[in-house]
């Protein structure tokens, strides 16, 4: 690991003011992603401002109905929440399908949103990667790529967002809270969020330098039944190949997303429409454009095939 | 080089390290507490699990810098050789290990899990949301998913936990 300078921050503008003052400066908080990258020497920060002492831990009520979750509210103590739990099932569920239990009670949901969109060709610092080192070239796309991107990749990039919050967070319509080195903040909507590849696959959010995430909010509940299906290659503790996050109302229509197959969390409201009309037509419109390899086209199957025990189950 | 001080298994612990210490070489290299095991150092098969404020985390991928005034607790601070902890007890009972590397991890996370399951957290296994957990075999392995034994004493380990949770495996 390079050495580092540390410092905590004791307020959100000043943590974001240090970020830009300090060069190559990282915000800190579960730290369950950047300190695994920093051992293999993927991130190198010559300072990290530690945010965890921030007042950012708590589920509040909004105005609207909904929810407000403080950035720092660890993967544990949102899907435990009761709120959570009655009201946005699906977002407890895709919580607990991912990583473990160690992790999700250190990892937050700021944390968890700005996780590295990565594949094995960017842990491995032998092999060119244009994520990791800009201009190098990318190994994965001549490479193994059965975990790889369908759609919206580029020729620069085919990985995915691991993230099985984020699929929830999608579909539910969350919106993300930031404050900026000057003191401003400004609300993104979760669609906003991440980006995709194209020339550029270093970059995976529109934040600015410094920007950091004080919450994340829910609008408020929209019923219906909430399903998060994970398929992965080991029962537990494993990435998705595909996931299927939906919330299902009783007269068949719905909203889906789909993770282990984008850059960012795949939801086409256009496919949506299609949802009272069946898994296959769902899946035809969000995989329109989808540009597979030879080892991962099973993927295009398995999505309308996870869709269908999707809507099933909503069915009862 | 940065100091932290907290509070390991009762005792206040003051130290002066490299900012880059994880909590895990604190503990082993630093406080010499050798119990807690350095297996991967990247959270992927917890053998560094220990108890921060109550909750199992690994060790490895937090810094120590970052623990200031934090109550830990390792296997050593569970119990001892004369005087062991129920989990530890019930491990030795069930051969709950072979080689013993993963033991530390996987006994630390299994105190945490009970707490867990009693607390009401629920599990990608768990049924019904808004109904509380119930100790089960499923629930168990889905818990204790974050802790890899490579000698594959897994059956062993679950009869062991079964037996501390007061139901039969």
């Amino acid at each position: 690991m390079k050495s580092f300078t540390y410092e905590k921050a004791d307020s959100p503008a000043a943590a974001a003011s240090a970020a830009v003052r300090t060069s190559n400066a990282k915000f800190i908080a579960g730290g369950t992603n950047l300190l695994d990258l920093m051992k293999l020497e993927i991130e190198t920060p010559s300072h990290l401002i530690d945010v965890n002492g921030l007042a950012f831990d708590k589920i509040e009520p909004t105005p609207e109905g909904g929810l407000r979750i403080g950035a720092l509210v660890r993967n544990t103590a949102l899907a435990a929440d009761q709120r959570i739990r009655r009201d946005y099932g699906l977002l407890s569920r895709a919580l607990l399908a991912g990583a473990s239990g160690q992790l999700r009670n250190k990892a937050t949901t700021a944390g968890n949103l700005l996780q590295r969109t990565r594949c094995p060709y960017f842990y491995d610092t032998n092999q060119p990667c244009n994520k990791r080192a800009p201009g190098s070239g990318c190994a994965a796309i001549s490479g193994v790529t059965r975990q790889h991107a369908v759609i919206g990749s580029s020729d620069s990039c085919i990985a995915t967002h691991p993230s099985d919050m984020a699929i929830a967070m999608r579909v539910l319509d969350a919106a993300v809270q930031t404050v900026r080195p000057d003191g401003t903040t400004r609300d993104i909507p979760i669609a906003d969020l991440h980006r995709l590849p194209g020339d550029t696959p270093q970059f995976e959010t529109t934040l600015a330098p410094g920007e950091l995430i004080t919450s994340v909010t829910l609008p408020k509940p929209v019923g219906g039944t909430h399903i998060y299906r994970k398929v992965r290659d080991r029962a537990s503790y494993a990435f998705a190949l595909v996931s299927v996050g939906a919330i299902v109302q009783r007269d068949g229509t719905g909203r889906v997303a789909v993770g282990g197959i984008a850059h960012k969390p795949w939801r086409i409201e256009a496919a949506e429409a299609e949802m009272p009309r069946g898994a296959k037509a769902v899946a035809t419109r969000l995989l329109d454009g989808a540009k597979p390899t030879r080892d991962n086209a099973f993927k295009l199957a398995l999505v309308e095939r996870t869709l269908a025990a999707v809507l099933a189950e909503a069915k009862g | 080089m940065a100091t932290v001080s907290f509070n390991v298994n009762g005792e206040v612990r003051a130290l002066k390290l490299d900012t880059r210490t994880t909590l895990l070489d604190a503990l082993r290299e630093h406080l010499h507490l050798t119990g807690t095991k350095k297996g991967c150092d990247h959270g992927q098969c917890g053998a560094c699990t220990v108890m921060v404020g109550g909750k199992r985390i690994n060790s490895c991928l937090t810094l120590a810098v970052m623990h200031e005034g934090d109550n830990v607790t390792t296997i050593e601070g569970l119990g001892t050789p004369d005087h062991m902890h129920p989990m530890q007890a019930a491990f030795v009972e069930h051969d709950g290990f072979q080689c013993g590397y993963c033991t530390p991890g996987q006994i630390c996370s299994a105190v945490a899990v009970l707490d867990e399951i009693k607390a009401g957290i629920p599990s990608h296994v768990t049924g019904d949301l808004n109904v509380a957990p119930e100790l089960t075999n499923a629930e168990l392995r889905e818990r204790m998913s974050g802790n890899i034994c490579r000698c594959g004493a897994y059956s062993n380990i679950a009869e062991a936990i079964t037996e501390v949770a007061g139901r039969p495996a």
